[in-house]
């Protein structure tokens, strides 16, 4: 699969890079570039069968309106909600200092 | 404090109208009260301990599915009829993937770019009457996110903060987005402008029974986007959006602020900046937050886990059928109604009293009690709590039955008050406080005899006026049944035993 239909720049790699916080040095940068390509391309290919009379879907099941009642269920404890996690205070799920954010 | 408009960089106001025009634009998230959350079975309780209203849902664990809450998709179809918005005939969700932890998903569920109400309006009545269209550019459905809590560093920010507790109670809870187009021409009255709508949106939201719409509680938030032209360019400035608008009167004061703080950086040849602000509800300033990550950046797309909504029309007509009175029919009818001069309306939902006299009289009581009490007495405990009316922990149907044991004669208007003031105190319905405090009025004529028969025993020369002739002077003896029985006769009935027993 050539690369012609629209190649990933090392340029957005640095900006998807910078949206999820990640530090990224120049070699990976072309790492990725090229990984993601590749990956882009062959998404792109359905593009090539798809005719122009197929409406672009965003679901296997042609079915809508699939509601539920607002009736409360059962959820976890907080003590089984917290079991997963890294690290918990105070009942709640503790995180990393959060960067390059303003509230 | 020091006034804002003395601070280097600020442009007095009045300079800032005469040099630009503001354009306003709105956003509002309101909470739904369902009671479930969004596309899970969790409870919405507010205040309740930190993740116990959490499931794999709502947590994002893998594997767990979204179902779409059918009372939050009704909620949000109500609230754009009642704004004069289309139904979209079919719509999807949409994931707005960001790196930030309060939706432990790592996405928010959204509507992107197929909104399920489009271009409505609300017509919003400002102080002295004048009544301003304002343009509904959409509503769409979200879910709200969590609640961090910033710890270590000074200020509780994120900035120096060390790192971040999470509670996920809120995420997943079912959140409208009513979002106006731009709103130019306010002039002066921007701010004003601004408030008004908010407070119009809010009686609406209200009125429809869909939301607590409390400011205060968070269950209504919002942002406010302004930009300046130069005056009468008709060219668009850039924007900023301050968010953290937690009540009607920040809203006024955050568009007022960022009019001047605008003006200010633009006559200092300074480009604006496109943010978001942070509203500091102390000084009344707003400050920078982040720069504005584009709609590209959040890489929408629509959510794979839930299917289209599709409202027919029937539906669409049915959920129609169910608006309740609005707040303008009702003004109308009340207006009509209780022969109110166009002064007296203005006085009453400028006061935030309307919709709670009109609630009051809905409960059976006579409209002129209902305004006495709204207008007067619970004004007064507004003010001296500073809570806005419809914040006061007593609800319509308590002051109605509080008006109908004043006329059942069980309640003087004295008693009637401290009956009220035990409901603000959180002693429980009229009734309770009735019970708990022995606030009735003793009517039981055989008590009060007794009272009477002492006071006369006790004042005799006053007993003695009272068999000369000298009516008047029964007061003295009123005056002291009153006081012997707490205040709790009534002193009409009082006076005439006075006068029946002095001769007995
Ligand atoms: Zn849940």
């Amino acid at each position: 699969m050539s690369a012609d239909s629209g190649a990933i720049t090392r340029a957005e790699v640095a900006h998807l890079a910078r949206l999820a916080r990640l530090a990224v040095n120049d070699q990976e940068l072309d790492v990725f570039a090229d990984q993601l390509d590749v990956i882009l391309g062959a998404v792109a290919r359905v593009g090539e069968v798809a005719a122009d009379d197929i409406p672009p879907t965003s679901h296997a099941v042609p079915l809508s309106n699939v509601f539920r009642p607002d009736e409360r269920r059962a959820g976890l404890t907080q003590e089984q909600a917290l079991s997963g996690a890294p690290a918990a205070e105070e009942g709640r799920f503790r995180v990393p200092q959060i960067l390059g954010e303003e509230e | 404090m020091s006034a804002p408009a003395s601070t280097p960089g600020l442009v007095d106001y009045d300079e800032v109208v005469e040099r630009f025009d503001p354009v306003l634009g709105i956003e509002v998230h309101v909470e739904l009260n369902t009671n479930t959350k969004m596309f899970c079975g969790c409870p919405t309780d507010f205040g309740a301990e930190p993740n116990t209203q959490v499931c794999p849902v709502c947590l994002g664990l893998p594997g767990a599915l979204p179902v779409v809450n059918r009372a939050a998709v009704e909620s949000a179809i109500r609230i754009g009829l009642a704004l004069n918005c289309s139904i979209a005939p079919w719509g999807r969700f949409a994931r707005k993937n960001y790196f930030y932890p309060d939706m432990p998903k790592n996405f928010q569920t959204s509507q992107y770019d197929e909104p399920i109400a489009v271009n409505g309006w609300l017509d919003v009545e400002l102080d002295d009457g004048e009544v301003v269209r304002v343009e509904i550019e959409r509503a769409h459905m979200e879910e709200d996110t969590g609640k961090s809590l910033h710890v270590g560093g000074a200020t509780g920010r994120i900035h120096g903060a060390e790192y971040s507790l999470l509670d996920y109670n809120r995420a997943g809870v079912p959140l409208i987005e009513i979002v106006t187009k731009m709103i130019p021409g306010t002039r002066e009255r921007a701010p004003e402008v601004a408030r008004a709508y908010v407070t119009a949106l809010r009686d609406l939201l209200r009125s429809l029974g869909v939301s607590d719409v409390r400011m205060d509680q968070g269950s209504m938030r919002a942002d406010v986007n302004l930009s300046l032209s130069p005056r009468d360019s008709g060219v668009l400035g850039t924007r900023t959006e301050t968010k953290n608008v937690n009540s009607l009167r920040s809203v006024e004061r955050a568009v007022r602020y960022e009019m001047t703080r605008q003006a200010g950086v633009l006559l200092d040849g300074g480009p604006v900046v496109q943010e978001t602000r942070h509203f500091e509800e102390a000084s009344g300033t707003t400050r920078p937050g982040r720069r504005k990550e584009t709609a590209e950046d959040y890489r929408y797309f629509p959510e794979p886990d839930l299917v289209p909504i599709a409202p027919s029309q029937e539906w669409v007509e049915e959920l129609r059928g169910t608006l309740p009175e609005l707040p303008w029919e009702r003004r109308k009818r009340v207006k009509a109604e209780w022969d109110l001069s166009d002064e007296e309306l203005r006085d009453l939902v400028n006061a935030g009293a309307l919709d709670l006299i009109a609630a009051t009289v809905a409960e059976g009581a006579p409209s002129g009690e209902a305004r006495s009490w709204w207008v007067s007495y619970l004004a007064q405990q507004a003010n001296t709590r500073g809570v806005e009316l419809a914040a006061l922990p007593i609800s319509p149907a308590d002051v109605a039955r509080v008006i109908e044991l004043v006329a059942s004669g069980e309640l003087t208007n004295k008693l009637a008050r401290q009956v009220v003031d035990g409901v603000l105190a959180g002693e429980g319905a009229p009734d309770d406080v009735v019970k708990a405090r022995g606030l009735a009025v003793v009517s039981d004529d055989g008590a009060l005899i007794t009272a009477v028969d002492e006071a006369l025993a006790g004042q005799p020369d006053v007993a003695q006026k009272i068999r000369d002739g000298k009516v008047q002077a029964a007061g003295a003896i009123v005056g002291a049944v009153m006081k012997a029985t707490k205040g709790q006769a009534d002193a009409k009935r009082v006076r005439e035993l006075v006068l029946e027993r002095v001769n007995a």
